[in-house]
């Protein structure tokens, strides 16, 4: 069982804040479906199935031509929140004091 | 006489090359459907204005090169609002994105360009295609055009709505655990999930990335093949899409159908098993029943995978560099802001839910099982590969519900237990109309799920185009 405060926690791990008077009923959704995905534990599988088995590969390529650069820096700036030229302002992280 | 916007796409693309229609006067019937149809069901967010340049340039192409234009020349489609259109809004549903303006084209979009193809608007989805119904999205339900008390289904809800409302010739949806087959069947129309790979995803707003592909919604099969053939493609800027051939599938005709039969005990409405039974005997094509012994744990480890992935995916949105950007004091109230603003409930949930089941003391016992459960089924889907040439079940266990009726979040992924399988398996698989089903005086659409190995859309076109036939009228 998930309690209110578990999930309190992996909203602080996710930076998602979840307000107190919906704790209740979303803890509550959240155990149900836990509960139901949770009856893969009892699953037997091949022993041969247990590890890392997906069927996946690598896909390499040489480096080739990029694009022109700064092709698609205005696009890209437009969408910061705050800018100074083609800059990202970010709040200061590291104080001086 | 048949409306323009009525047309399927082969119809439109033959009026078109026979000079009975031209380019405007297509994109005039299918903009004017869309802008009447839309306060009502709400299929797009954002219906485009005239690119008249880009009809003009169809309209030459066709006059010049006829016959040997694309058939997708001058052809109207509508786009899922996590398709990148350059300059437009792609905001995947969620007020996260509402002002994300896309600064490239999705592959998919730059070789639908090429073909001389029309974009008519962006349509609405299930926030970050997190859902089975469109009821997620930040901005309203998208109704179903045979009911608008009933959802039109999800997580590409409007670009199904604009097909079966004729509010577009077809559109592209995108597809990680139904989500293109599932709004097909509760709207009538017919949905493609290709093979994994067969379609690049550059351009495309992840939501659980080993599962998500582009697919088409069409009003027929025909036209289904059409799109993909003009989207499918190994592609540079994605290098999970695999080159033609990957797979061996020998070419072959359809001789039979395995039915898993045991999935559908308390799964399915009575009256949905009834016409599908009757609509695979009417196929005419000898019918096997088949063991798949892993499908129905399959269903817990596609959520367990489909949680981990989505909060991966999602863990981008920090609201610093693009995208909400709410403000605080610190910059972890920046984030917290921006994410607990921006994310619908939802999103969050499974935020959540993928941050559980990817903790050091739930990992073995959560995503580990579920990707050796993946493997199991896979390996069950091949074993029965070897006997029967397709895999048929229903594609949803119900008609379209009533807006609001399953607010409880678990009785909305268990409708997902036949359309995960394909992409758990990589498989791909197409949904077509079986008919319609009656419920309070209303007639809704079913679908019929097909399946197939990996590469093998051949088999599915062939299939389909005779299941489309039984019940067209």
């Amino acid at each position: 069982m998930a309690t209110v405060e578990e999930v309190q926690k992996l909203a602080a791990l996710a930076r998602i804040s979840l307000a107190e008077a919906d704790l209740p009923a979303f803890t509550r959704e959240f155990d149900a479906i836990i509960a139901y995905v949770g009856q893969l534990e009892k699953l037997d599988l091949p022993a041969d199935l247990t590890g890392e088995t997906s069927p996946l590969r690598n896909v390499m390529r040489d480096d080739g031509t990029p694009h022109a650069a700064g092709f698609f820096t205005e696009k890209v700036a437009e969408q910061f929140p705050a800018r100074e030229g083609d800059a990202l302002v970010v709040k200061q992280i590291i104080s001086h004091d | 006489m048949t409306k323009p916007n009525e047309l399927t796409l082969v119809d439109a693309a033959r009026a078109l090359r026979a000079k009975t229609l031209s380019v405007r006067e297509l994109w005039d019937a299918c903009a004017e459907a869309a802008q009447a149809k839309n306060p009502e069901l709400h299929a797009y967010l954002e219906i485009f204005p005239a690119d008249v340049a880009a009809i003009d340039a169809a309209q030459k192409r066709i006059d010049t090169e006829g016959e040997a234009a694309p058939m997708l020349c001058g052809i109207p489609l509508a786009v899922k609002d996590n398709i990148l259109i350059e300059g437009n809004i792609a905001s995947a549903a969620s007020k996260m994105l509402e002002n994300h303006r896309a600064p490239y084209d999705a592959t998919v979009i730059q070789k639908l360009r090429k073909a001389g193809a029309l974009f008519l608007g962006r349509t609405n989805m299930d926030e970050f295609a997190l859902g089975g119904s469109t009821e997620n999205s930040a901005f309203g339900v998208t109704k179903n055009p045979h009911d608008p008390s009933r959802v039109s289904g999800g997580t590409s809800g409007g670009s199904a709505a604009a097909v079966a409302a004729h509010m577009a010739i077809a559109a592209l949806g995108t597809d990680t655990g139904g989500s293109v087959r599932n709004p097909a069947s509760y709207c009538g129309v017919v949905g493609l999930k290709p093979t994994y790979g067969g379609v690049s995803r550059s351009g495309v707003i992840a939501a659980a990335s080993s599962f998500d592909q582009v697919g088409p919604i069409t009003k027929t099969v025909a036209d289904a093949r059409i799109l993909l053939e003009a989207i499918a493609g190994k592609d540079e800027k994605d290098s999970t899409t695999i080159p033609a051939g990957l797979y061996a599938t020998t070419p072959k005709e359809v001789r039979t159908i395995g039915v898993p039969t045991h999935l559908f005990a308390d799964a399915l409405d009575p009256d949905v098993l009834e016409r599908f039974t009757t609509t695979v005997k009417s196929l005419g094509y000898e019918v096997k029943e088949i063991e798949l012994p892993s499908a129905t744990p399959a269903l817990a480890a596609y959520y367990i995978i489909n949680f981990a992935e989505v909060s991966t995916n999602l863990a981008r949105f920090d609201g610093i560099r693009y995208g909400h950007a709410a403000r605080g004091a610190t910059p972890l109230d920046d984030y917290l802001l921006s994410r607990t603003e921006g994310f619908g409930k939802e999103t969050k949930r499974r935020i959540l839910l993928g941050t559980y089941v990817l903790s050091s003391g739930y990992i073995d016992a959560y995503y580990r099982k579920a990707n050796a459960a993946r493997a199991a089924l896979r390996r069950d889907f091949e074993k029965a590969f070897a006997t029967v040439d397709l895999i048929a079940t229903p594609t949803m266990p119900t008609p379209a519900f009533v807006v609001g009726a399953k607010s409880d979040p678990l009785s909305l992924y268990l409708e997902d237990v036949f359309t995960v399988l394909a992409n758990l398996t990589g498989m791909p698989a197409l949904s077509v109309p079986m008919g319609t089903l009656s419920r309070e005086g209303k007639a809704l659409p079913v679908g019929i799920h097909f399946t197939a190995p990996h590469q093998a859309e051949d088999r599915l076109f062939t299939i389909g185009a005779v299941g489309e036939k039984i019940h067209s009228v």
